[in-house]
């Protein structure tokens, strides 16, 4: 049995209370949060030992593992508090606002023989598996394009006094939304070398994005990234991706996968060339326990058989979240740099002044000329 | 048929028509979802497929509390006549608004939001107290109450708590809360309480102990296990030795199953008592009515 403690009580933190206090290998020590009145609820009708504060609870009730769930802007010294005393830590994403403290707690984590884990549940969606499976086996060759979209309703009015609607407590579609994604995306094709084209756009809010774009550079590849979180023609949050490879093509979101393959693809086991549609039903296995999506669980679950097999390595990791930190990061830098964009002034290809301009040539190029 | 459960209710019709297919959920296809959302975004077209169901033989209408529902409700009480023998069996409450709710008002606020704004002074005081002393029930009625007051008129005999805070309470070990609902339930809507979950077995055990008999229970139940966690064998196990009234959902598994296959294999199972499907034309509810009529003839 791991004795688990869970900080931060918003519809996150809730449903992993709830999903760990069912794991049959867990036993639930305490839970923390800044307000009292859903702890005194929580405390009166489940029995959990309750605490306000952090430092207290993991000295206390001594937790192997932590299971986080705050504010983003909250997350970089909670872990710090939960590693510095050989605890074990689970986060939601995104892992911190400065990059830099990600790499240094994914650095301490290792040091001190830790299990990390951050909460992009994407990575354990059975579409989203079967794309990364495809991807190693090289049914699809080298990617050459991507788009990484995510929408849904989250942002519908002018209003905001939540963490979420600032940028400094890790508010904002970029960090909210644009983070699954983008998560995907490092995960598939690794570090990006480069982004450009960020834009951030406020739609209904004051003070932080509603919508990302951005173009991501791999050494042979690029990917686009576009997210909004103020689109209510989506039910619920969506995530998609989509590949193109020099065999084929590969679309997903979480209930299906559709992958087509040219005559060229070197087939995997049960796959034919042209079309291959995989759905949720017979990619997923039932969990121990189901709440909203068996990708919650999994990972849950993910987390515990690791602490159980002293696994410091795994599939989302802090080193791997410091990656996707790490791009956010440069979206957000990026998205500032005016400068650094081709105006109509600044372009050399106009048709009265310059014959023969970049994009001709770049064009000219390709067709094999000089 | 025979049940071998202490229950005195009357029966339920066998099959229930569920309502998922209008409000774009569908667990395979994003596409079709959002296909059925753009078909079904006028309510003509809502009706003129339960009128399909109902012309049938099919006059459960399981539904959530969606706003759209409301409308639906409106339409019925003004036609008595033509649906003389309509039932709602609603399914509470509809999470997704709280879900929003919670994320942009916070947790207090979320059920400030929704406790009702021109309430009786009774249910002011009702909540207020209960909101400060920390007892969920003053706070779960009326929140219950507010949730059905779209179906004023309307014979509800049988009210769902719908899955996501059924197994939510269940993780949480809340099952206090279990009894609440079933008290209020039976107590002001003189309503059989139902509780939808995807971890049947589990949620038995919890029922069992928040003192609930003989519970009427919806879950998954199909031929190839899908979102059925404790396992298909703990599910059959269930159903074969335990006093519920069990009630099957997506039995087609969002279509992975072919529908003569899964309708033969449920209705070969012990104790079941209804089966809820969705459907968006005449010719698919007509085809499951008839494969329940030559699989399922005894009921």
């Amino acid at each position: 049995m791991i004795d688990v403690a869970v900080v931060g009580l918003g519809k996150m933190g809730l449903s992993h209370l709830s999903m760990i206090k069912a794991h049959p290998d867990v036993n639930l020590v305490g839970v923390c949060d800044a307000t009292g009145y859903l702890l005194d609820i929580l405390a009166k009708y489940t029995g959990v030992k309750t605490y306000k504060d952090l430092g207290r609870m993991l000295d206390e009730a001594k937790p192997q593992a932590v299971i986080i769930a705050t504010p983003t802007h909250l997350h970089a010294g909670m872990i710090r508090d939960a590693l510095q005393r050989g605890i074990h830590v689970f986060c939601e994403k995104p892992l911190v606002i400065d990059p830099q403290d990600g790499v240094e707690l994914s650095e301490l984590a290792a040091e001190r023989g830790l299990v990390t884990q951050v909460g992009y549940h994407n990575r354990f969606v059975g579409a989203f598996r079967e794309v990364k499976r495809l991807l190693d086996l090289g049914a699809i060759g080298t990617v050459g394009t991507a788009l990484a979209e995510a929408y849904g309703p989250v942002v519908l009015k002018p209003s905001g006094r939540t963490w979420r609607s600032q940028r400094a407590t890790g508010g904002g579609c970029l960090y909210d939304y644009a983070a699954h994604p983008l998560n995907l995306l490092t995960w598939y094709l690794g570090s990006p070398e480069a982004v450009s084209g960020s834009q951030l756009t406020s739609i209904f809010s004051t003070q932080i994005d509603d919508a990302v774009a951005s173009t991501l550079h791999y050494p042979d590849a690029s990917a686009q990234i576009i997210s909004n979180w103020s689109d209510e023609s989506q039910r619920k949050m969506t995530t998609k991706i989509t590949l193109w490879g020099t065999h084929g093509r590969i679309y997903a979101d979480r209930q299906e996968i559709q992958v087509y393959l040219r005559d060229t693809a070197p087939l995997p086991e049960g796959y034919k060339v042209g079309w291959n549609v995989r759905y949720t039903t017979e990619l997923t296995d039932a969990p121990w326990f189901y709440l909203r999506g068996e990708e919650y669980s999994a990972q849950l679950d993910a987390f515990i058989r690791r602490i159980e097999a002293g696994q410091t390595e795994g599939l989302n990791d802090f080193a791997s979240a410091a990656a996707t930190d790490r791009v956010i990061a440069m979206i957000g830098e990026d998205a500032a740099r005016e400068e650094s964009r081709l105006t109509v002034q600044s372009a050399s290809g106009t048709v009265e002044s310059a014959p023969r301009g970049r994009f001709s040539a770049a064009l000219s190029a390709l067709r094999g000329g000089k | 048929m025979t049940m071998e459960t202490t229950t005195t209710q009357r029966t339920m019709d066998r099959l229930l028509f569920g309502d998922n297919q209008f409000f774009g959920v569908n667990h395979m296809s994003e596409e079709k979802a959002r296909a059925q959302q753009m078909r079904f975004q006028d309510t003509d077209a809502i009706m003129r497929v339960l009128d399909d169901a109902y012309d049938a033989g099919v006059h459960t209408f399981m539904c959530t509390t969606h706003d759209r529902i409301a409308e639906i409700a409106d339409r019925v009480r003004a036609n008595p006549d033509r649906y003389a023998d309509m039932k709602f069996f609603p399914c509470m409450p509809y999470a997704h608004k709280y879900a929003n709710a919670v994320t942009e008002d916070g947790f207090l606020g979320a059920i400030r939001k929704f406790l009702p704004e021109e309430g009786l002074l009774d249910s002011i005081a009702r909540g207020t107290s209960s909101l400060a002393r920390k007892d969920i029930e003053g706070v779960t009625t009326l929140l219950i109450d507010a949730e059905l007051k779209m179906f004023a008129g309307l014979s509800t005999p049988v009210i769902w708590l719908q899955n996501v805070v059924v197994d939510l309470l269940s993780g949480l070990g809340f099952t206090d809360a279990f009894r609440i609902f079933a008290d209020h339930v039976r107590k002001r809507y003189n309503a059989e309480p139902g509780f939808i979950t995807m971890n049947l077995p589990r949620v038995l055990d919890d029922l069992d102990r928040a003192g609930v008999e003989n519970p009427i229970v919806c879950s998954n139940i199909n031929k190839i296990g899908f979102r059925m966690s404790g396992g298909v064998d703990g599910y059959l196990e269930a159903m074969e030795k335990r006093p519920f009234r069990a009630v099957a959902m997506s039995v087609f598994a969002s279509g992975a199953i072919p529908p003569r296959e899964a309708i033969e294999w449920v209705c070969g199972l012990p104790n079941l008592e209804s089966i809820v499907f969705g459907a968006s034309s005449k010719a698919n509810i007509q085809s499951t009515v008839s494969l329940v009529d030559e699989y399922w003839p005894e009921r």
